[in-house]
């Protein structure tokens, strides 16, 4: 007995829509720009990407022209100082670029990344084992002022439980990959916190896949630095595979503080709760949030939220905050996006002025609150308290007295 | 002996459609220890005066005054009103992401006595009103009205009155969404502080019913953004009998 197929009939979804319709187009383009996220260009080969216009669509809300020595530029791609504290169940060294992990949870989607990826000679790899927790920190304040390719490895075995905090000071102008692999089980968290020197640029894509059953919170905490963009992405393509991203950003005058979050629902079952809020006070202070979440037709009984939330605090700042959305299945357990930039809540200081806190203190009251609610969620005591006393001194900065209303 | 005194007040609020009046010539004296329960309809601007007193920047005080012991309440900002003695209870208490409740009883309790309050006694303070007020030691750790429910508010209202002890405190609505249990336990805590500290209310309802818990001295009916009637407590008795047509009837032969 033979059973024929029915020929496949190619449908060209770009011209001919449900029930023959011609689809809309934005004005009859030659070119149909990418519809979909996980259709982007990737390469891990920055000669693969050509030369920016600033017109693309991941850079035009970047200042490239403060950061053409990380696109463009020969980069330094050597080992670099830093320290860690020495924990078991952590190791810490030093793989060259043929270690099997490399590539194997993402690949390069724009020219900054790629010129990292091209240009690295050694990469940090932290591999994370033992079900109990642990907390192992690696500061990194030693990439001086020449331009700087790197690469970061950080490998959950599976089961393995981990707090891996980065912490970025100094002066640098890096590009930089990190790769994320959370082994079945796991549960990791991964705290990547830029205090760099007031010069510093560093443009970082992160990218992680989450196994079967397992966790990853990624926590992205910016406030100093000249321009820093940092763009994770996590793919959850195992079922069961859960990602909680969290990031706390305060721009100050002439700050671009920028990310680009991304949520790759591949696989059933998959959770992501995506909450970044930011605070921006003085002239020039610039943030750019974009968080794309994709729920793909094989992501059924998916549950996602993501929301951003800017607090202004002077004039002159600019927020940008561009949620998005997209679903190819019916199936799905819960979706939902939000994102609201705005000034003080009117109602909140009333409340608490009204219990006799003078007007300025109600204000810092509310903001540390609204930042505060990121930073207790980190789960280390002591980052948590040094990054209190850090956002005590952003906020010391300005006068937020009704004028700057 | 502490007087809050409103003398011909007239209040608007700014709208779309323009500025609209609200209270029309309100009189009012009230002496510390003394408790005026304001009764009204809907829409009679009963809440309008609560947030007036407080200094709420919607409303506009176009003629008449406020004084606190001869003192021009309408001249102080709204936190100065509070250290002046002042307490407003509201009816929609605002979430403040990220701030606890003992930072914010802490920081309020600082602000009204201009010093940090001894720490040892203010805990214990704080432990002994959330005692009395039915309240789970928990709840000192959630941020400010976080996903507190509506009995959980006004319990968390009426604790920081009793902690702040003002000389005045306006009530706006406390009983509304309360059942008859949360309600008489924040009765109690207002009768607590009437007692501890002589506290003047104003009580602003629309219901009779936290009445029976809550004794006023005086009954003032506000009917169109003035009153339009007072007497002791037998007018609330009154007013449950009848409810508020009599007066609604008025207006519409009057208008």
């Amino acid at each position: 007995m033979t059973i024929s197929a029915p020929e496949a009939t190619p449908t060209k979804l770009e011209q001919t829509g449900q029930l023959g319709y011609k689809k809309h187009t934005d004005g009859g383009w030659g070119v149909v720009p990418i519809q979909t996220r996980s259709d982007r260009f990737r390469s891990t080969d920055v000669a693969d990407f050509p030369a920016l216009t600033g017109r693309e669509a991941v850079w035009k809300l970047t200042p490239i022209d403060r950061i053409s020595d990380l696109i463009d530029g020969e980069l330094d791609g050597g080992e670099y100082a830093y320290s860690a504290t020495a924990v078991d169940g952590v190791d810490i060294r030093w793989v060259d670029r043929d270690d099997t992990r490399i590539g194997t949870a993402g690949t390069p989607e724009e020219r900054g990344s790629a010129n990292a990826w091209t240009r690295f000679e050694k990469a940090l790899a932290v591999t994370v084992s033992g079900e109990e927790a642990k907390t192992v920190r690696i500061d990194r304040s030693q990439f001086g002022i020449a331009p700087r390719a790197a690469h970061v490895l950080i490998e959950a075995k599976p089961f393995s439980s981990a707090l891996v905090i980065l912490e970025n000071t100094g002066s640098a102008r890096l590009s930089e990959n990190v790769e994320i692999l959370v082994g079945d089980g796991a549960d990791l968290t991964v705290v990547t916190v830029q205090q760099w020197d007031d010069e510093a640029a560093h443009l970082a894509s992160h990218f992680t896949v989450v196994g079967r059953d397992a966790r990853i919170k990624h926590v992205v905490v910016t406030l100093g630095g000249s321009v820093v963009r940092i763009n994770p992405s996590t793919h959850l393509n195992s079922s069961g595979g859960e990602v909680e991203a969290l990031g706390l950003y305060f721009a100050d005058a002439g700050q671009h503080l920028e990310q680009q979050v991304y949520v790759n629902h591949d696989a059933p079952h998959t959770r992501s709760r995506v909450t970044y809020k930011g605070a921006l006070q003085g002239e020039g202070a610039r943030t750019v949030w974009i968080g794309d979440v994709l729920i793909r037709q094989t992501a059924t009984a998916t549950d996602s939220y993501e929301q951003n939330r800017n607090l202004v605090l002077t004039d002159g700042t600019r927020a940008d905050s561009i949620p998005n959305l997209e679903i190819e299945t019916g199936d799905i357990a819960g979706a939902g996006h939000a994102s609201a930039t705005g000034r003080f809540d009117d109602e909140q200081l009333f409340y608490l002025q009204a219990r006799g806190i003078k007007e300025e203190e109600a204000r810092r009251l509310v903001v540390r609150g609204f930042l505060t609610e990121i930073v207790q969620q980190i789960g280390d005591a002591d980052l948590q308290a040094r990054l209190e006393v850090a956002i005590e001194e952003e906020l010391s900065g300005t006068s937020l007295t009704s004028d700057g209303r | 002996m502490s007087v809050l005194e409103i003398r011909d007040l007239h209040v608007s609020v700014e709208t779309e459609q323009g500025s609209k009046p609200i209270l029309r010539g309100v009189d009012l004296t009230i002496k510390k220890g003394e408790t005026h329960a304001i009764m009204g309809p809907n829409g009679s601007g009963k809440s309008t005066l609560a947030y007036t007193i407080a200094g709420h920047p919607k409303y506009t005080v176009d003629s008449g005054s406020i004084t606190l012991d001869g003192v021009d309440v309408l001249a102080m900002s709204v936190d100065e009103r509070a250290r002046a003695g002042l307490f407003l209870a509201m009816q929609y208490p605002v979430e403040i992401p990220g701030v606890t409740v003992t930072n914010f009883l802490r920081t309020a309790k600082t602000a009204i006595d201009g010093e940090a309050p001894p720490i040892r006694h203010w805990i214990k303070d704080v432990k002994n009103s959330m005692k009395d007020l039915r309240m789970d030691a928990t709840f000192a750790e959630r941020n400010v009205n976080e996903g507190f429910s509506g009995g959980e508010k006004k319990r968390h209202e009426i604790l920081q009155m009793e902690l702040l002890k003002p000389t005045f405190a306006v009530l706006d609505e406390t009983d509304s969404g309360l059942d008859v249990d949360a309600l008489k336990i924040v009765s109690e805590g207002v009768n607590r502080a009437k007692e501890n500290t002589n506290l003047g209310v104003l009580l602003i309802t629309h219901y009779t019913r936290i009445l029976r818990y809550i004794k006023p001295d005086f009954v003032h009916v506000f009917v169109d953004g003035r009153i339009a009637e007072q007497g002791g407590p037998e007018l609330a008795d009154r007013l449950e009998n009848e409810g508020y047509d009599r007066f609604l009837v008025g207006e519409a032969t009057t208008a």
